[in-house]
């Protein structure tokens, strides 16, 4: 479950779990954060519950809500996110699991419309969950929650000032061993005798489409050459290719629809 | 004009870098023009189970109703018509079996599954699924998404409460509102569309849409073009290389000719005085 920890000075106040589907932040006792300032308003902000989906509103309040230094009236909350109410900051945690439980990441599971949508009150409500009774399995129980980050001891502040943008969660990126090196082929012959193309894209296609053709895919370990069309393949360092991806060195030659060319990494 | 001739099919499925266990199925009938994919769910990794039902019943239960004899006389629209409520019932078929079979058996209690099938004839495609596997549509070099997932992130994003861009950090993604098994009815989104030589049609599962992004789909299948295999092989490798966290497949149907249907005599009498 995502929570937030409240803290003003560097002093920590209190964690709070984002259980219910509307919690409610401001000056005024009966919300679910009551925020003792007066440069809070009686009703500030509100946090909306989406199963692992939070997202934070302002309330029309008198001085604004901020998230990682900037004003904003409705926001979708990232992990490490951090949310300023007068002199008040909430750092917002909604970890991605941990490497155990990956295998379950990205599982696909079925969610229910609940029978009917409970009304908020003031006792906090149970999640959406699923209406039917359904066997107990796996199959509609929620993803197993994240471990949430350890909380941090009181004498180290545990917000840092928010100088950068959250990061984004578990956003699919490129398993990179280490950065990816640049690289770059060089036409030696024929009309473009000369030039040179970065090899930024994931694919890059060369040759003369209709005749030959083939493929550089850049990948996290390197990059590959492939035989996309064409009858006769291309020559690397003078052999012929086959029909599987071979991977490129430095200064390999390749030889495409007539035209010869250098792979090299740039330095 | 054979089917096998104006359609090159090819399908790729993977188990991904994470899951010991691959619960996605793909099958085809070319000869027909079926084309059916299903990622399962659930029940003690019976996911599998409840995915090779679905496509073997619906691929199965396709060919046996989906004859000449019966669709040879009929002008498009009754053939589009028919089509519709042929994968209606087949979709009503697969889900009972599945249903039933989640219910005797305690290892597949839970179990259910995606599914998108497909049915090309005379230069048109229905298209049914249910859940979050996807068809889309690569076609002038555009590429465009035709089925509408039923998950509850689609539901958010359709109701306004998340935009397209942050939807991406979504953490409910994988959630279905509908699958195949899970309830003794289920009713499939059906819809039929015109097809065009040089179309590009792709079924995925969301093992290959999570991990990379529509942008690199279209730039990849427009740069593969011409090795249909290389494109499926490439899909999944680059779904693979962005981690590779979920089963990752793939389907690829190349319309390389117009496939008008061969009408009986009747059927070209008849449109002499129409």
């Amino acid at each position: 479950m995502a929570k937030l920890i409240l803290s003003v000075d560097g002093t920590v106040l209190k964690e709070i779990s984002l259980a219910k589907e509307r919690t409610t932040l401001g000056r005024k006792p009966h919300n679910d954060i009551q925020v003792d300032n007066l440069a809070v308003s009686g009703e500030h902000a509100a946090i909306i519950t989406i199963l692992n989906d939070s997202f934070i509103e302002d309330l029309n309040s008198t001085n604004g809500t901020l998230v990682n230094g900037k004003p904003i009236k409705k926001h979708f909350l990232q992990n490490n996110d951090v949310i300023e109410i007068g002199k008040h900051k909430l750092k917002y945690f909604n970890d991605t699991p941990v490497q155990s439980a990956a295998a379950d990441f990205e599982r696909t599971m079925i969610i229910r419309k609940p029978a009917a949508a409970a009304p908020m009150v003031a006792p906090p409500s149970p999640p959406p969950l699923p209406a039917a009774t359904p066997p107990s399995d796996t199959m509609t129980n929620m993803r197993p929650m994240a471990a949430l980050a350890p909380l941090a001891t009181p004498a180290a502040p545990p917000l840092a000032a928010p100088a950068a943008p959250a990061s984004a969660p578990a956003a699919p990126v490129l398993a990179a061993a280490g950065a990816v090196r640049e690289a770059a082929i060089q036409v030696l012959s024929g009309a473009a005798a000369g030039r040179s193309l970065d090899l930024v894209k994931n694919l890059t296609t060369v040759g003369k489409p209709g005749v030959q053709v083939a493929v550089i895919t850049r990948r996290p370990n390197g990059f590959f050459i492939t035989h996309v069309e064409g009858t006769s393949f291309p020559t690397i360092n003078g052999a012929t290719m086959g029909g599987q991806a071979q991977q490129l060195h430095d200064h390999d030659l390749i030889e495409i629809s007539g035209v010869k060319m250098e792979f090299f990494f740039k330095p | 004009m054979a089917l096998t001739d104006a359609l090159q099919i090819t399908s790729v499925s993977d188990p991904g870098r994470v899951r010991g266990h691959n619960e996605d199925c793909i099958e085809s009938r070319p000869d027909i023009g079926v084309v059916v994919l299903a990622d399962g769910m659930g029940g003690y990794n019976a996911g599998e189970v409840a995915s090779g039902m679905a496509t073997s019943l619906i691929a199965t239960g396709f060919a046996q109703v989906w004859t000449k004899e019966r669709i040879g006389r009929l002008s498009r629209d009754d053939a589009a018509a028919l089509s519709q409520s042929i994968l209606q019932e087949q979709v009503s078929i697969a889900n009972r079996a599945i249903y039933d079979a989640a219910q005797k058996d305690p290892h597949c209690a839970g179990m259910g599954t995606t599914l998108v099938a497909c049915v090309y004839h005379d230069n048109f495609l229905t298209v049914g699924h249910v859940g979050d596997s996807r068809l889309y549509r690569l076609r002038n070099d555009a590429l465009e998404q035709i089925t509408r997932d039923h998950s509850l992130l689609q539901e958010q994003i359709d109701s306004g409460l998340i935009s397209k861009e942050d939807a991406r950090q979504s953490q409910n993604k994988n959630l279905v509102t509908l699958a195949v098994g899970i309830d003794p009815e289920v009713e499939a989104e059906i819809h039929t569309y015109d097809v065009l030589e040089g179309d590009i049609y792709l079924l995925c599962s969301d093992g290959l849409n999570d991990m990379i992004e529509d942008d690199e789909i279209q730039m990849t299948m427009i740069a593969l073009r011409t090795n249909l295999d290389l494109t499926a092989q490439q899909l999944v490798q680059a779904a693979n290389d962005a981690g590779g966290r979920d089963n990752v497949s793939v389907m690829l149907v190349r319309v390389v000719k117009s496939f008008p249907a061969e009408r009986g005599l009747w059927a070209k009498v008849k449109s002499v005085f129409a």
